[in-house]
């Protein structure tokens, strides 16, 4: 830290430790240079380290058009999601993505699924923590980069920042400047349309739990639900907190993921990084052209630098603060191109790519990289999951029967003689609308059934009953059986009585006497 | 190990040492990000105000109560109120409808024997059992075999006033004679009577002395073929179901020295909206009886145990 006008330079990795001062000419960004660590003071360090504030300089290029697309299609998703109708008839909700929690349903668009289905949502986040493996295996941090709501609402707000205050420098300026009524109505201005933001976010997220436009009417009359407003509340709270103050400092210090990530990376993986060996040593355009021997093709303009939206020092090597956005190298890209130098000094490439070239040789092909047994594995057991999920989601019947026995007690000598039991069925109808369902005895020869509404007069081998439409009916059952009758397995089979005739069965035990006399 | 004790700034980062060193490894002391620091003095002060609001710290006999005056206690009065508040429709109803009338409302019904199950696994389960299954002595309540009866109202009126309940007025009762202990036979016809009883259900052979023993001393009570009479709570003894058990040994030492049981009578403990669900309970247990049915169906009869 002898140098503090440039820090850790000489730390650039694969290269001797050169000494290499620089002077950098830059006005616009001259005294906003990124400094990792200040020095601390010589007296006593502090105990606690401010949270350096970072201001992004706009950027142009591809990867940010890329990221302009994902931000809108991510946002749009999240946003217009719960408005899209979906017809499901007169029993069920009409919106395509529903969480009803009250009525234990799952909605999605010509999905359905049911608490016991639950498996379908526990594959979906396998699948999704899978998916996550695959993606930064073979593309290295993208979801960081791209998809990650931290990172999709900071940019956000990063755009309200330069809205309102201008870009880089002036944003600075103004957080430098003493609170005066400039400050006092920007700040006013910029913290008003953050906390819209951050209110129209947390609204959103409650109207996936309930039809949306009578949510939102329910919501401004006063009449939803506290929890409504207590979710908007929270969430209006930490997107304002985490997208507008927290920001990078998520990424480094409370998000769990970039410490994993680094087990699914590998030489393989794509990712943002500088050439040093092309780079270094740095020198400004002006000594490049007195020296070009000596000057790596680096004018150390710090370009890169001040665009990070993490604030970091790409040039210091892979780290964890970078989430891989690749806005570095839009902006490297440029000043490559003004000066007449190939772009790609700061590029998404592999770490084995980058070695190769430095030794002169091609770049692999681009699938040669994608299709390796890492990510070949991933894919495989993430399209496994999705294949069987979608054959159970095509086979699967609308109509479900379980059964459990009664214990105590398992069975009950009735006054002729004859061995009674006791079932709890539970009949599922998950179609939206009402049916005729026919539940027979399959095997126990002689016994007959009837349910806790009607009397033992009625017993017979099957019986009738009708399910609401889109709900679970438990029936409570007798089963009687001729005395002498010995313990034994049996079946309950349930069909239904309309022309889609789907069936369902349950197997169970029926409890005898072992014959003992009291 | 070896303990520096002053310490030093690291030089290339400008952070201060621990001051520990350990085989040449040091290590830094990293400030903690400002936000994390505030984040505890907010901790701190989200503590203070809940003090000052709720109740907090124990004092030796009560505690702190703090200025919302909110106690758990209190909370649950109030839960309490409201439930009972939400239940009182319920309630009401079930307390106007005769009991003859309950299944006619099913949704009554289903709450009444909720209501009922629940009041069961207080009061009942001591004797009955908790599947309401019995024991030896105490009867099976999920059977088709009842004492007193079995249709709701025969089984409410036990439950209001029990089984031989000394000073409860129309409490169930009555007496087996005790042939042994008393001397009305001689053990050779006791045994002589128990095999004609279990004749009744193709257990043993009927004998002519048995049959005339058993006119003369059973048949008032049991009826001619042994069928019961729930006037006197006269168990079945043709069918399969036996309260005091059904080998020969039992029946003998039934007919010498018999038990007779007992029942609480619960109107004097219970209200009557209780007793209502209990009945609903026991009567949807699977062995109930339809009221008609009492008078239509004579070969329903008396209850006794497996
Ligand atoms: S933008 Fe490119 S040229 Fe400028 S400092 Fe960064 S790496 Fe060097
Ligand atoms: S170093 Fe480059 S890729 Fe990494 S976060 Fe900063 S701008 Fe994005």
């Amino acid at each position: 830290m002898n140098n503090p006008e440039h820090p850790r330079t000489e730390e650039s990795p694969g290269k001797p430790n050169k000494p290499v001062s620089l002077t950098v000419a830059q006005p616009d960004t001259g005294n906003l240079r990124h400094e990792p660590h200040e020095p601390p003071r010589e007296d006593l360090p502090e105990l606690f380290e401010k949270r350096r504030a970072i201001f992004p300089q706009a950027v142009h290029g591809f990867y940010r058009n890329v990221k302009y697309v994902v931000m809108a299609i991510t946002l749009g998703i999240y946003y217009a999601t719960p408005w899209i109708r979906w017809d499901r008839g007169p029993y069920a909700p009409d919106q395509a993505v529903l969480v009803d929690i009250a009525n234990r349903r799952f909605y999605m668009f010509g999905i359905e699924i049911w608490p016991h289905e639950f498996y379908f949502v526990a594959g979906l986040l396998i699948m999704a923590g899978i998916g996550l493996f695959l993606i930064t295996s073979a593309v290295g941090r993208a979801w960081c980069g791209y998809s990650c709501p931290q990172t999709v609402w900071t940019d956000l707000f990063q755009h309200v920042d330069r809205l309102v205050d201008g870009d880089r420098n002036a944003q600075a300026r103004l957080a430098r400047a003493p609170w005066g009524p400039e400050k006092i109505v920007k700040r006013g201005i910029k913290w008003s349309i953050y906390l819209l933001i951050s209110f129209w976010t947390g609204g959103a997220w409650i109207m996936y739990f309930a039809d949306a436009p009578t949510l939102v009417r329910d919501f401004w009359s006063g009449q939803a639900a506290p929890v409504a407003y207590i979710t908007v509340a929270i969430l209006t709270f930490t997107t304002f907190t985490l997208g507008g103050f927290l920001r990078e400092q998520f990424c480094i210090y409370m998000c769990p993921w970039p410490r994993i990530q680094s087990a699914m990376m590998d030489e393989r993986s794509l990712t943002v990084t500088y050439k040093d060996w092309r780079g270094e040593p740095r020198g400004s355009v002006k000594k490049a052209q007195k020296d070009p021997q000596h000057y790596g093709d680096c004018i150390d303009c710090l370009q890169c630098v001040s665009v990070c939206p993490t604030g970091i020092d790409i040039r210091e090597g892979p780290q964890i603060g970078c989430i891989t956005c690749a806005l570095c190298i839009d902006a490297c890209d440029r000043v490559m191109a003004e000066v007449g130098r190939p772009r790609g000094l700061i590029d998404y490439v592999t770490l084995e790519d980058s070695k190769r070239e430095a030794a002169g040789e091609p770049r692999r092909l681009p699938w040669r990289n994608l299709v390796r047994p890492r990510t070949v594995i991933y894919l495989g057991g993430w399209s496994a999951i999705g294949l069987a999920m979608l054959f159970m989601l095509g086979t699967r019947s609308h109509l479900d029967l379980s059964a459990a026995a009664d214990r105590n007690p398992p069975f009950m000598l009735m006054s002729d003689g004859s061995v009674r039991n006791a079932y709890t069925l539970k009949v599922r109808n998950m179609e939206s609308r009402p049916r005729a369902l026919e539940i027979a005895l399959d095997g126990l020869p002689g016994a007959a059934m009837w349910n806790d509404e009607e009397s033992r007069n009625s017993a017979a081998r099957s019986m009738r009953i009708n399910a609401a439409p889109d709900a679970t009916r438990t029936v409570r059952v007798y089963v009687i059986a001729p005395p002498e009758t010995a313990a034994q397995e049996f079946r309950f089979r349930l069909r239904s009585l309309d022309k889609e005739a789907a069936s369902d069965e349950a197997q169970i035990q029926f409890a005898a006497p072992g014959g003992q006399d009291q | 190990m070896k303990t520096v004790a002053n310490k030093r700034i690291d030089e290339p980062t400008g952070t201060e040492t621990v001051g520990h060193e350990w085989d040449g490894i040091e290590e830094l002391d990293t400030p903690m990000p400002r936000w994390w620091l505030w984040t505890l003095y907010a901790t701190i002060v989200w503590g203070i105000i809940y003090v000052v609001l709720y109740p907090a710290w124990p004092l030796l006999r009560t505690g702190t109560e703090g200025v919302l005056g909110w106690s758990s206690r209190g909370q649950l009065a109030q839960e309490m109120r409201a439930e009972n508040q939400r239940r009182a429709p319920t309630l009401t109803a079930l307390s106007r409808v005769p009991i003859e009338r309950l299944p006619d409302d099913s949704r009554l019904m289903r709450a009444a024997v909720e209501g009922g199950r629940a009041a069961f696994r207080v009061n009942c389960v001591q004797c009955h059992g908790s599947g309401a299954a019995g024991g030896n002595g105490y009867p099976n309540l999920n059977d088709d075999d009842w004492l007193w009866g079995g249709d709701l109202r025969a089984i409410e009126y036990t439950l209001v006033h029990g089984v031989r309940q000394p000073g409860v007025e129309s409490t169930r009762n009555s007496m087996m004679p005790a042939f042994g202990r008393d001397g009305l036979l001689t053990p050779a016809e006791i045994s002589t009577v128990a095999d004609q009883v279990l004749s009744f259900s193709g257990k043993a052979k009927p004998t002519a002395a048995g049959a005339t023993l058993y006119e003369n001393n059973c048949a008032s009570c049991h009826g001619p073929q042994g069928k019961g009479l729930r006037e006197f709570g006269a168990p079945n003894l043709a069918d399969a179901i036996w309260l005091y058990g059904s080998g020969k040994g039992r029946i003998v030492q039934q007919i010498s020295n018999p038990r007779m049981g007992v029942m609480p009578a619960w109107g004097g403990r219970l209200d009557p909206v209780t007793i209502k669900m209990l009945a609903a309970y026991v009567h949807s247990l699977g062995g109930g009886e339809d009221f008609v049915e009492v008078a239509k169906d004579p070969a329903v009869a008396v209850d006794e145990q497996p």
